[in-house]
């Protein structure tokens, strides 16, 4: 039996209480820390709620050697603890398609995720985001965060941006670096989706007690301190009044007459980053 | 008179293209290259007469004087008169011996014309035709110089008939060199003829030459030259008919100026633009034009610093100006500019279009890089041309091992000044592999790090071997890690005749699409494959086959490092792999960055590659050198036993006048160590002999399972190769 126990989005008081239980009654428990942070955790204070030890695994080991787990799903009760919701993210379903090839049952126990505390934290809708991409370090670029926003932003949806994220170096993307990541994004590829008057919602610490949530003009949020990470973005499309409303209310947002629609026609469009095609 | 020259003269004369030749010495080893550069440098009043035959002065280097050969490529500007006008003579000599190779080929981009010196007793050698035909395809334009005819004298006692015989039989194999290689448009009017005066012959040692002309206008006749056998009458001719005078002659005649020459050169060498404003200025040896230099060697001078030397085609190159380096991308700015006489630099205000410069001081700059003024378009130079791979490594590790950082920056210091090293480190010992051309190549390296105060341990020479395969197999899926990402490989022989448009630096990574794709087309590659090269390593290519992946594109670079990193180490026995062509039929990639990075990426395309390779039949390749022997007849029995004890072929044995043999064969590189003692035993030291590198040839069947055992043992692997199933899921 394989479980995957999602851990929620902060320290140790983040994971339900199904999933507690399901982890106390395994043979045996592992986690992993590599495909999200987990800010406040205290490992030790994890296991003594557990009741047993607790082996960490990086990603080398669960990607490309994990027969230890898998054997001993065979014949008892494993449980793989992972930040977050645990399939929200990660790549851990070819694990989970794995075990069941060999015939060992699997299941899932949920915890909050990124995806919902964002929604939560900042009012957005959840039924209008499109996708959601992560900005990776410069060393491994990639123009899909770009191009995901540019077609939400045609769509009017709004764009979750993950950080990325190297444990083992020690590095956390931070929003700043972030935002001025898809600045030369914009740069490069020019289609006006993500320009320095773009509203832009950084959030930090989703899912602790003490998230902060800032929106702004990108151009404004690069100076903004928010703490120590983990941190997200978020590029709102159209707003539903409420959402305007709550941004201002939750995230501080200083929401011009443009954005009421009270502006001029170009510049709410320069703000929701709306994409116009060149004639060319 | 030739009175000493200072450097303001020579700076006044490199303003005039006219008065200007930028040549070099080419030969095979030991026919007098050195010898004659000597007695052309003492000319100009530099290093006294008398001496250059004997102070060997370009052979600055312990080393070169001890072995009795040149080493490394330096520069020396002369001057000469000519019917009442002087001419500045910018001289590059040339190391012969064929394990630098690479040196003579860099060398030869920086000047018009060359000097070619042939033994008259030993004729056309391996290296002649190489060196000639590497200057042909530069578009350098030679002239003969016959050396040693005293030995026709002294030693063989030929009659004037047989010497003039003899002279003409030499001349006519030269022209059928430049036939055969020179480009079609050029091949009649290059052939050298002794009645024009582009052949001369002499002596360099005794310091004497002749031409038509100049027997003309001394009224001189072979007669007088054998006369001149008696005791002080070669010092007579010597002073009569002065080899520098004959030569420097002949250069100023024959051999163009520069404006000549690019007007020639630069749309075969330079690949930019020839209507744009650099390329006009190029064309014409403008140096009013933007600056455009192209650098031929480099050297690290413990003073100094890093100096670098070439040729400006166009513009002046000043100190301070500052320049863009096309290759790699980067701006600097000139220090300091020099030119040459003898071993010394003279720091100069600046030089013009048409020299030879040094720049002093530009850690930025590599060999073969192309130096344009900052803020102008303008394209490098081809890639220069190498025609020799380097085939043999010793491992080195220092005696103490405090002295391993020392070492470690030696021999970097050493790769960059000659390209045709290479330095690289043994992952599984900690060893430093340094592979060059031969056997001396690597002596000579290793003689600098001693020189450097190292205490040095060396292995035994090694041989650089080839993995490649037989057949075809594939397609293989590779798996990322993370399993999220997906690609179906194979792997086929690559057809001789690209793999050979590789050798030759037809077909290249660093090359516009379209032209390679049409080079690839004619080779009968469908246009599908041809337009999709991904890269070009080491006789090995890469095609995306695939139709419409999304996010290929940014995975590209990490396909691209997993290719490279089989075509460096085979998976047989991580040897670099040669003439294999791998197809990227299809992947399925993540949509997010993150899951697709290099560590998902490059496992995931390696493996299959390696899986594929070990499907598809791996066999060995082994160097082969081509090796002449030239032998007394009387002991061909003794050089033949040699040869053969060595799993040497002989492909030719041909008489060479009366007494001696000319004896061709292929010879493993594996084999040729310790060669020269054994033929000097066995020949009673009568043998001359040259090896220069042949091509890869598979090993033979029974050797192959001990050749890759024992590599990879020394490899600290297990001696047994991999299997494919190792590398598949």
């Amino acid at each position: 039996m394989l479980v995957f126990v999602g851990l929620g989005l902060c320290g140790n008081e983040t994971i339900s209480l199904q999933g507690l239980k399901v982890a106390r009654g395994s043979d045996w428990v592992y986690a992993e820390f590599y495909t999200s942070p987990l800010p406040e955790l205290d490992l030790d204070g994890l296991k003594t709620a557990i009741g047993k030890p607790i082996k960490t695994i990086d990603r080398k080991t669960m990607e490309e050697d994990p027969t230890e787990i898998l054997e001993k799903a065979k014949s008892g009760r494993v449980t793989i603890l992972v930040p977050g919701d645990p399939m929200v993210a990660t790549t851990h379903v070819d694990l989970r398609l794995r075990a069941a090839r060999m015939g060992i049952p699997t299941s899932i126990v949920h915890s909050s995720s990124i995806i919902s505390a964002v929604p939560g934290l900042t009012g957005l809708q959840s039924y209008k985001f499109g996708r959601s991409a992560t900005i990776p370090f410069p060393d491994n670029p990639s123009k899909v965060p770009y191009e995901a926003l540019v077609e939400n932003s045609e769509r009017g949806l709004h764009t979750l941006l993950l950080l990325d994220l190297r444990r083992e170096e020690g590095k956390h993307m931070l929003a700043r670096e972030g935002i001025e990541i898809m600045f030369s994004l914009e740069s490069e590829l020019g289609k006006g989706a993500f320009k320095e008057e773009r509203l832009t919602v950084a959030i930090a610490r989703a899912g602790c007690l003490n998230p902060v949530v800032r929106a702004g003009r990108a151009g404004d949020l690069v100076d903004v301190d928010l703490g120590p990470p983990p941190h997200v973005l978020v590029v709102p499309g159209k707003l539903h009044f409420l959402e305007e409303e709550a941004l201002r209310v939750f995230a501080g947002a200083p929401l011009t007459n443009a954005c009421r629609g009270k502006g001029s026609e170009s510049q709410s469009d320069v703000y929701f980053g709306r994409v116009k095609e060149d004639p060319d | 008179m030739h009175r000493y020259k200072h450097v303001s003269d020579i700076e006044k004369l490199m303003w005039k293209p006219s008065h200007v030749r930028n040549i070099g010495i080419v030969a095979h080893v030991d026919h007098g290259k050195t010898t004659l550069t000597d007695s052309l440098v003492a000319a100009s009043g530099i290093i006294s007469f008398e001496l250059a035959g004997e102070q060997l002065f370009t052979d600055f280097l312990d080393i070169e004087q001890q072995r009795g050969i040149t080493v490394q490529t330096s520069a020396v500007s002369l001057v000469h008169t000519l019917g009442g006008e002087e001419y500045l003579i910018n001289l590059l000599d040339t190391p012969g011996h064929v394990d630098f190779t690479g040196d003579v080929t860099r060398a030869l981009r920086a000047i018009d014309g060359v000097v070619v010196v042939m033994d008259a007793v030993e004729g056309v050698m391996p290296q002649t035709e190489t060196v000639v035909r590497q200057a042909l395809q530069e578009r350098t334009k030679p002239v003969l110089f016959i050396n040693k005819v005293d030995r026709l004298i002294d030693e063989l006692k030929l009659p004037p008939e047989a010497m003039q015989a003899r002279l003409a039989k030499l001349i006519s194999q030269f022209n059928e060199i430049v036939r055969k290689y020179a480009p079609p448009e050029l091949a009649e009017g290059w052939q050298v003829k002794v009645e024009e005066g582009s052949v001369a012959f002499g002596s360099a040692k005794e310091k004497w030459a002749l031409s038509t002309s100049q027997m003309r206008k001394k009224g001189i006749t072979f007669k007088d030259i054998l006369g001149a056998s008696r005791e002080g009458g070669r010092e007579e001719l010597a002073k009569r008919t002065p080899l520098y005078e004959v030569v420097l002659d002949m250069v100023i005649r024959h051999l163009p100026d520069p404006r000549e020459a690019q007007r020639l050169r630069i749309p075969i060498l330079w690949k930019g633009d020839l209507e744009s404003e650099l390329g006009k200025a190029m064309l014409s040896c403008d140096p009013k034009g933007k600056v455009c230099m192209v650098i031929t060697d480099i050297i690290v001078d413990e003073q100094a610093g890093v100096i670098s030397t070439g040729r400006v085609f166009s513009g002046t190159l000043e100190k301070g100006k500052p320049v863009r380096l096309v290759g790699s991308k980067q701006e600097a700015r000139v220090q300091q500019v020099g030119i040459y006489i003898g071993p010394k630099r003279e720091i100069v205000e600046k030089v013009p279009a048409g020299n030879i410069a040094a720049i002093i001081g530009m850690k930025e700059a590599y060999v073969g890089e192309t130096l344009v003024e900052a803020g102008v378009e303008g394209e490098g130079f081809e890639e220069l041309r190498y025609i020799s791979e380097p085939v043999v490594t010793v491992a080195v590790e220092p005696k103490n091992f405090q002295d391993l950082p020392k070492l470690v920056n030696f021999l970097s210091k050493i790769a960059r000044e000659d390209p045709n090293v290479r330095v690289k480190i043994n992952e599984e010992t900690g060893e430093y592999l340094v592979s060059g051309m031969g056997e001396v190549h690597l002596e000579i390296v290793e003689y600098k790090l001693k020189e450097a105060g190292l205490e040095i341990k060396t292995s035994e020479p090694l041989v650089v071997y080839r993995e490649t395969i037989v057949g075809k197999a594939g397609p293989v899926e590779g798996k990322s890690p993370n399993r999220h990402n997906r690609f179906q490989i194979s792997v086929e022989p690559l057809e001789q005749e690209v793999l050979k448009a590789i050798d030759e630096k037809v077909v290249k990574t660093k090359q516009d699409n379209k032209e390679r794709a049409r080079i690839l087309r004619d080779l009968g590659w469908s246009a599908d494959a041809a337009k999709n090269v991904m890269a070009v390593v080491g006789g090995n290519i890469l095609v995306d086959m695939t139709k419409g992946v999304q996010y290929m594109r940014e995975v590209e670079d990490y396909i691209v490092e997993a290719f490279s990193q089989v075509a460096n180490e085979g998976p047989v026995m991580r040897e670099p792999m040669r003439g294999v062509k791998v197809l990227i039929n299809d992947a399925v990639l993540h949509e997010d960055s993150v899951h697709r990075g290099p560590a998902q990426i490059i496992p995931a395309v390696r493996r299959p590659i390696q899986a594929c390779v070990l499907l598809a039949n791996p066999v060995i390749l082994e160097p082969l050198f081509k090796l002449e022997v030239h032998v007394p007849t009387e002991f061909m029995g003794g050089a033949i036993k040699v040869i053969q004890g060595r799993r040497g072929r002989i492909v030719a044995m041909e008489p060479e006048g009366e007494a001696t043999t000319v004896i061709r064969a292929l010879l493993p590189v594996a084999n040729s160590f310790g060669l020269a003692a054994e033929m000097r035993s066995e020949t009673e030291g009568r043998a001359i002999w040259a090896t220069e590198f042949e091509r890869f040839e598979r090993l033979p069947p029974e050797l192959q399972s001990q050749v890759i055992s024992n590599t990879r043992k020394r490899k600290g692997m297990s001696p047994e190769p991999p299997k494919a199933e190792e590398f598949m899921e």
